[in-house]
């Protein structure tokens, strides 16, 4: 187990580096001088200009701006951002706010989903699972920035129950409403994995099995059914983590959330590479960290699964 | 883009919401007269974040503009109408237009209750000037003596020779010519004065600045991407004193969202009503909104290094584009009266402005004209029917596509040509090949004023070699005229002479003016006493709760 775990850390290395070289070159490629852009309409001081460059390397070649880049992570000094603030303490900013809105709709897309889809699995063709796949279409169907407009729109606006952007703490509470908004679209996708996944297990031979030999219906349930059920559904979670984590910025736009999303957008915007780079690095680690804790869940969903070679 | 897409459906769900609730939620504006109002409430209004750290000459965009507005003062700030009036100046007088003596009041301080003195003034501005501080609006100082060597590259001059202390509360400024409305400058942010520590150590500064103006930052202040809080200084005695208990700017990313806020009044101020709304913020807000033109327009600049578009053949082309675009139409029917057609190239709130100037009248929608100009220039050297004329606009921002898309259709109907809009999709894309002189057809432009003068609609677009004279257009003619207005002994016979100037612009068009901005903002039910300035910013010092 541990060689397995460790291998697996290894082969973040590979991984960082080659993330951090792609994105960087992406954003160099981007068309455009940002420095000349900081001016806005106005004339370019080209004396100006070319200390800005000289202080954010963007006078160098490619390979030097990388290698720059690179030396800086590992001296722990990520250097600044075009406002002059170190780039560490802005993702020390972004990144708890975008966490715990990716968290939160984990939670909720997990919980529900489950639920939902464990009852609609148990009680297939009655009332309640028509209701919840025809539901989960429709939600599927739509694109989050409609559903987070409409609700934003009536919740926030229309009924006042919500404010309809965030505090500038980015409360929990403030949070439930963007958590439930972005967590819809997988929600419906977990409710619909766990209902087919535990269709498919309720005819399993070890289910009759189970059954047969006098357990509680509620036993079989949990520990028979939906613990087998469990697997393809925690991939997707696993999955989803970074996805949400890295696709929260159509939320965090309408909610005014000041996460991730919105400071990689105006980064992106204004080709500032360094910190278009360090925030999709730790996006990247986020993500490779999670696939390898899945993996590790496996193990304890089904015993079978074994990581010692 | 995103912001395009949540936009329009934004759009669609306004307007299916008002639909189905019957009608928005209506004015309930039951203040009665002028009446004071409450002036404890702290006034949230919105924001974007600061591109670069709070620094007086280092700032030049809008969200840190604001910032730097309203805990700054200057020599002089404007009134409403964009008029200077004195703040720390006592007097500011020339004999001839280029040697100026600056007299400031006495015992101003900063709110860390340093001491303003001439030597201050002259210390903030030479640091703005010097190259080695990189300051984004160091350009403003140009027009003083030495600010050539000081600004250089490399240079090791940090003085402008120009500028003298007299004695503590008078110095002097030597210009390189004579510029009649140079003392209408003074009121831009780059030049206030900043305390001894901005020089020492601009970083940290820009983060917790410390100024002299109607409010000061609040401790810790400015959360990055989230919100600058101001409170009220106490000390400030100017003429923008505070009227309420201090304004908090939230940082929002889109229009949109804060559109959404302002109707649960969550927001008090919104500076622009964002184009989905534009059609029904009137029924949703009922009188709680602002409509006042501000000195800004909008134009297509068409570069004379484009062959088809050089000498007389090109001068008649553009006349004749001019003429085909009808303003009137797409002013009422895309911006909902949002813009005023353009009669010259400045804007009708500056002093001196003129809506008659001769060639006015090639800015008016003429069919018939327009029709004869291009076959007049089609004498003279062959249009190829397969050129397409572009317009190119930046797509990330500001919603041009949709007038440049009703522009290309007139032209399209009325000139019988191919023509488009090139979308780039951002800023920086379509400043690249203006500033390279790489377009290839016209190019969206716009000027927003500065300072309230004529001249910077003028001089610095379209005199030749100018920075921002993305049409290289180059006529001694004009120069000659705008340098002569500079040299006047006052600031009206200076007016005239621009718009002298701008008879000669008129004819030539290097390019096509279109509208006028006007702002179109809102507020809350929990605000009152909104008004905007010349600059089509809110007064947000004279804003109180109700």
């Amino acid at each position: 187990m541990a060689t397995y775990i460790l291998k697996r850390f290894l082969q973040l290395i590979p991984v960082f580096l080659g993330a951090t070289l792609l994105v960087y070159f992406l954003v160099f490629s981007l068309p455009g001088d940002p420095i000349a852009a900081l001016f806005g309409d106005k004339p370019v001081n080209e004396t100006v200009a070319a200390q800005l460059r000289k202080q954010y390397n963007l006078d160098q070649p490619f390979w030097i701006q990388y290698l720059l880049y690179l030396k800086s992570i590992f001296t722990f000094d990520l250097g600044l951002d075009f406002s002059g603030r170190p780039i560490a303490a802005v993702l020390g900013e972004v990144f708890p706010v975008t966490a715990r809105l990716a968290i939160m709709a984990l939670i909720f897309e997990a919980f529900f989903g489950i639920l939902f889809g464990l009852i609609a699995g148990l009680r297939k063709g009655k009332i309640f699972d028509a209701t919840v796949l025809v539901a989960s279409l429709i939600v599927i169907g739509i694109p989050i920035f409609v559903l987070g407009f409409m609700l934003q729109f009536f919740i926030g606006v229309q009924l006042g129950w919500a404010k309809p952007t965030v505090s500038s703490a980015a409360t929990v509470q403030d949070l439930i409403l963007p958590a439930i908004v972005l967590g819809l679209g997988s929600f419906a996708y977990v409710l619909r994995l766990t209902r087919t996944s535990v269709l498919e297990n309720m005819n399993a031979d070890y289910v009759r099995t189970a059954t047969a030999k006098g357990l509680s219906r509620s036993r079989v349930v949990r520990v028979h059914i939906l613990r087998n059920s469990l697997i393809p559904v925690v991939t997707f979670l696993g999955a989803d983590l970074g996805a949400l984590m890295g696709g929260a910025i159509v939320t965090e736009g309408i909610f005014n959330i000041p996460g991730v999303g919105q400071r990689l957008y105006r980064a992106v915007l204004s080709g500032e590479g360094p910190t278009v780079v360090s925030i999709v690095t730790v996006l990247v680690l986020i993500y490779v960290v999670s696939n390898l804790l899945i993996d590790l869940l496996y193990a304890w969903l089904d015993p079978r699964i074994r990581y010692d070679s | 883009m995103r912001f395009t897409r949540t936009s329009k459906a934004l759009g669609i769900m306004a307007v299916a919401a008002l639909a189905l609730s019957g009608c928005g939620a209506g004015g309930t504006n039951d203040a009665g007269g002028t009446t004071g109002g409450d002036t404890s409430r702290v006034i949230i209004a919105d924001g974007s974040e600061p591109q670069r750290p709070l620094m007086p000459a280092d700032t030049n965009e809008v969200g840190g503009g604001k910032v730097i507005d309203m805990i700054f003062a200057g020599l002089v700030s404007y009134d409403p109408n964009g008029k200077p009036v004195n703040e720390l100046a006592e007097s500011i007088e020339a004999s001839d237009g280029q040697n100026y003596t600056i007299k400031i009041k006495s015992g101003e301080k900063f709110t860390n209750g340093e001491a303003i003195t001439a030597q201050t003034f002259v210390d903030s501005w030479n640091f703005g000037a010097a190259a080695k501080n990189a300051q984004l609006s160091g350009g403003f100082f140009e027009s003083i003596k030495g600010y050539d060597e000081a600004s250089a590259e490399g240079s090791t001059v940090d003085t402008m020779s120009g500028l003298k202390v007299v004695d503590d509360t008078t110095f002097t400024v030597e210009l390189n010519q004579p510029e009649s409305d140079w003392p209408l400058r003074l009121g831009y942010t780059a030049f206030s004065p900043v305390p001894s520590g901005a020089l020492a150590d601009p970083k940290g500064f820009g983060e917790t600045p410390v100024g002299n103006g109607p409010y000061k930052l609040a401790d810790g202040g400015w959360q990055h991407n989230v919100q600058i809080q101001l409170v009220p200084n106490p000390d400030y005695d100017g003429p923008r004193k505070a009227e309420n208990g201090g304004v908090t700017f939230k940082i929002f990313q889109n229009d949109d969202t804060a559109y959404q806020d302002l109707l649960s009044d969550s927001l008090d101020v919104l500076q622009t009503i964002p184009t989905s709304a534009l059609s029904n913020f009137e029924s949703d807000l009922g009188d709680r909104t602002i409509s006042k033109p501000y000195a800004g327009n909008q134009t297509i600049a068409i570069p004379e290094y484009l062959p088809e578009w050089s000498g007389e053949a090109g001068k008649l082309r553009r006349q004749a584009i001019s003429m085909a675009i009808n303003r009137d139409e797409i002013t009422k029917v895309i911006f909902n009266g949002a813009r005023q057609p353009a009669k010259d190239f400045t804007a009708p709130v500056l002093d001196g402005y003129s809506d008659s100037i001769p060639g006015s009248e090639n800015l008016e929608f003429n069919e018939t004209k327009a029709k004869e100009l291009w076959a007049e220039a089609d004498g003279m050297q062959k249009w190829d029917p397969n050129t397409t004329f572009s317009i190119a606009y930046n797509a990330d921002k500001g919603g041009h596509q949709v007038w440049v898309e009703a522009v290309v259709n007139q032209l399209k109907n009325t000139l019988g040509i191919k023509a488009e809009g090139k979308p780039y999709p951002t800023f920086k894309e379509v400043r690249q090949d203006a500033t390279a002189g790489t377009l290839t057809g016209a190019i969206r432009a716009g000027w927003q004023a500065d300072y309230p003068s004529l001249y910077n609609f003028l001089g610095p677009i379209y005199k030749t070699g100018a920075g921002s004279n993305d049409a290289r257009y180059a006529n001694p003619e004009f120069d000659k005229a705008i340098t002569e207005g500079l040299a006047a002994a006052s600031v009206s016979e200076g007016n005239d002479a621009m718009n002298k100037a701008q008879e000669t612009l008129l004819t030539d068009l290097p390019a096509i003016p279109l509208w006028y901005q006007v702002a179109q903002g809102g507020w809350s039910n929990n605000v009152t006493n909104v008004d905007y300035g010349w600059d089509g910013v809110p007064l947000y010092y004279q804003i109180t709760g109700k």
